[in-house]
């Protein structure tokens, strides 16, 4: 067991050293000089030296990638290209910040829903209720975010009024009554990107959830429990539900290892100031050290969020066992 | 997650009889077609698949024909889906939008999931060693990179590229008039491929590993039969129902995907019509109060194939695990 993590950390920087020359080599391929765009209108070949010099943008592909990692590695991931005088580490953490709010609630909301929904449906198999929750949700899914916001934003913040239409103003909000007693709400910005982040996720938590109760439900464990008198919903509560509930953890796990990625879409229509957004910018504008640093922080935090998974899998079913064997 | 061998949808002995002499795809397709959402599926995707075969036929107008004086108009006898911006037919330019959608996920379909997916899946687990390790950790490289900026990245750095290899094969060599209307799909699909692989590769080889230890494996080896005779002619019949499962999710996701890239400006290019570009056209929530048609239009019918393509997988997931 220690061996398998020690095994699978070491390979992390490797991962790392491979995701991050490749994003650099990408970037460098593409078109549009990102000295060109920081020089602006000048044209001086002496100023555009100056500033390939000072950005490690000069000598060999192989030596720049070198230069930048030296500095990577100690947390410094340069001054970003178009928000002048801004290291990308300052513009990055904020907006950081925003994306893992925003998408940890979203996750919680999944689960939350998602896992009752299932259980109904497995409760009521064989009856129209079944394939009706199922379909319904997968159809819900199935309508790109892209196609559902502009309506939604219509309806409810043109039409109705009711929403603000975009924009980010913290988690809560506060409620007064009569200037006197103050109530935290949620914040109304909130609303609609939850809703288009949620609702199209529930279709796969719940199927899961459906699939793995049919199965623990006809195993002799659940017989046993049942042959020994144990009235149905201890059945239920105590042997069906929480064996249901195992392989969510992969599922957790992975919509955990994406907090920090942002939703591109979901942010960039409703104008919210998080990573995806931003992502979206900075790939638009070449900002490269931006789009780099992300690239890197993403996929530490990816791996490192999968290998938690594995073990915390590990931990919760004792029949798995890691690094033995064919199962690597 | 479990994995429903082969064997699970040849009749058992106590189905012998009635079904005896039927071959595993034909009992597949009876199964199916008891499924009535499934059915119900498969003619949605042939309806939407079928009008961009058929787009060339069925087309009121050309897609690139504008009518500026009538842009922004509804639905009419003479525009059935109404016009957009450019006064171009809606209609028109929706079923050679389903015909691009079809092209680049047939394409990617076979190259990335079919050849790469299942050829890089099935080595490594017949391999094993340093070429499983290899692979596997190509793939996790691959997921551990942030999917759609990369996308965009590369598509970015490859895509005028592509687009300029398409015209240089257009002018010098006479396979100009099949390459040169490729050339558009051609960067989505190349940069869809490299990443849609990794998932059935992990699915195939998953199996593989179970199926390299069985009798018939050992039985071919002992009559020295090669790697690459034992892969085509014993392991891949036998992994065959995976890639059948794969299919619609491939499918939908490949669509989805269209949109998304092309939306942001990186996927198919204009003048080459597609849902990203259509629906991009017509986002933005004033837009839509004005002219809904323009967002609705494609909309729907992206909603409606990926639906199709959920409910046709679940299906399919249904029948080849005994359910």
């Amino acid at each position: 067991m220690t061996g398998y993590v020690v095994r699978r950390l070491m390979w992390m920087p490797v991962v790392l050293f491979i995701v991050s020359f490749l994003t650099f080599a990408i970037a460098r391929f593409g078109p549009g000089d990102p000295v060109a765009v920081a020089a602006g209108q000048i044209r001086d070949q002496e100023v555009l030296q100056r500033i390939r010099e000072e950005r490690g943008l000069d000598g060999p592909m192989v030596q720049q990638y070198l230069r930048w990692v030296n500095r990577a590695v100690r947390g410094d991931f340069g001054e970003s290209f178009i928000q002048r005088g801004y290291s990308v580490r300052e513009l990055l953490v904020p907006k950081m910040w925003i994306s893992a709010q925003l998408n940890i609630l979203s996750i919680v909301i999944v689960f939350a829903v998602g896992i009752p929904l299932g259980l109904m449906s497995a409760w009521f198999q064989g009856r129209w209720l079944d394939p009706f929750i199922i379909s319904a949700l997968l159809f819900l899914s199935s309508i790109p975010v892209l196609v559902v916001l502009p309506p939604l934003q219509w309806l409810l913040a043109i039409q109705f009024n009711l929403l603000p239409v975009g924009g980010w103003d913290g988690l809560f909000a506060i409620w007064w009554i009569g200037d006197v007693v103050a109530i935290p709400i949620p914040d109304p910005h909130l609303y609609l990107p939850l809703l288009v982040l949620t609702v199209p996720g529930f279709a796969g938590v719940a199927r899961l959830v459906r699939v793995t109760a049919l199965q623990v439900s006809t195993e002799d464990y659940v017989r046993t429990a049942r042959s020994k008198g144990l009235p149905e919903s201890a059945v239920a509560l105590r042997h069906v539900l929480p064996n249901s509930l195992l392989p969510l953890v992969t599922v957790v796990g992975l919509s955990l290892a994406d907090i920090l990625s942002g939703a591109y879409f979901v942010e960039t229509l409703l104008g919210i100031p998080g990573i995806g957004s931003f992502t979206f910018e900075s790939v638009r504008s070449r900002d490269y050290d931006v789009i780099l640093a992300t690239t890197l922080i993403v996929g530490m935090f990816f791996i490192v969020m999968n290998l938690i998974t594995d073990l915390a899998y590990a931990r919760i079913d004792p029949r798995i066992r890691l690094g033995t064997g064919a199962r690597t | 997650m479990t994995t429903a061998s082969p064997e699970a949808m040849a009749p058992g002995p106590a189905a012998a009889g009635a079904s005896a002499s039927r071959s595993p795809s034909s009992l597949f397709w009876s199964r199916l077609r008891r499924k009535r959402l499934a059915m119900l599926s498969l003619v949605v995707i042939a309806v939407i698949y079928g009008g961009g075969i058929l787009a060339p036929v069925l087309a009121p107008y050309s897609f690139t024909e504008q009518n500026l004086d009538r842009g922004l108009e509804g639905p009419s006898r003479e525009h059935w889906l109404g016009t957009d911006r450019l006064g171009r037919d809606m209609y028109s330019r929706t079923l050679y939008s389903a015909r691009t959608t079809l092209v680049v996920s047939v394409a990617v379909l076979v190259s990335g999931s079919l050849l790469i997916g299942n050829g890089l899946g099935l080595l490594a687990g017949y391999r094993g060693g340093w070429v499983d390790n290899l692979i596997m950790r190509a793939g996790e490289v691959l997921s551990a990179l942030p999917g759609l900026p990369m996308l965009i990245l590369v598509n970015a750095a490859l895509g005028p590229r592509i687009i300029q290899f398409g015209g240089w094969v257009e002018q010098h060599t006479p396979f100009g008039g099949i390459a040169g209307p490729f050339s558009s799909y051609l960067t989505v699909f190349g940069v869809l491929s490299l990443f849609f692989w990794v998932g059935t590769a992990r699915l195939v080889r998953a199996q593989v590993l179970q199926l390299r230890e069985r009798e018939f494996v050992l039985a071919a080896q002992a009559l020295g039969g090669g790697t690459i005779h034992i892969l085509w002619q014993h392991l891949l019949p036998n992994v065959a129902f995976l890639v059948v499962l794969q299919l619609s999710a491939t499918l939908g996701s490949v669509a989805g995907s269209e949109v998304a890239l092309t939306w942001f400006g990186v996927g198919v290019q204009p003048p080459t019509p597609s849902f990203g570009a259509m629906i991009f056209e017509g986002s933005g929530a004033r837009t839509f109060a004005q002219h809904p048609h323009l967002l609705l239009v494609p909309g729907l019918c992206v909603s409606a194939l990926l639906f199709a393509f959920a409910l046709l997988g679940d299906a399919i997931n249904d029948v080849i695990r005994g359910r």
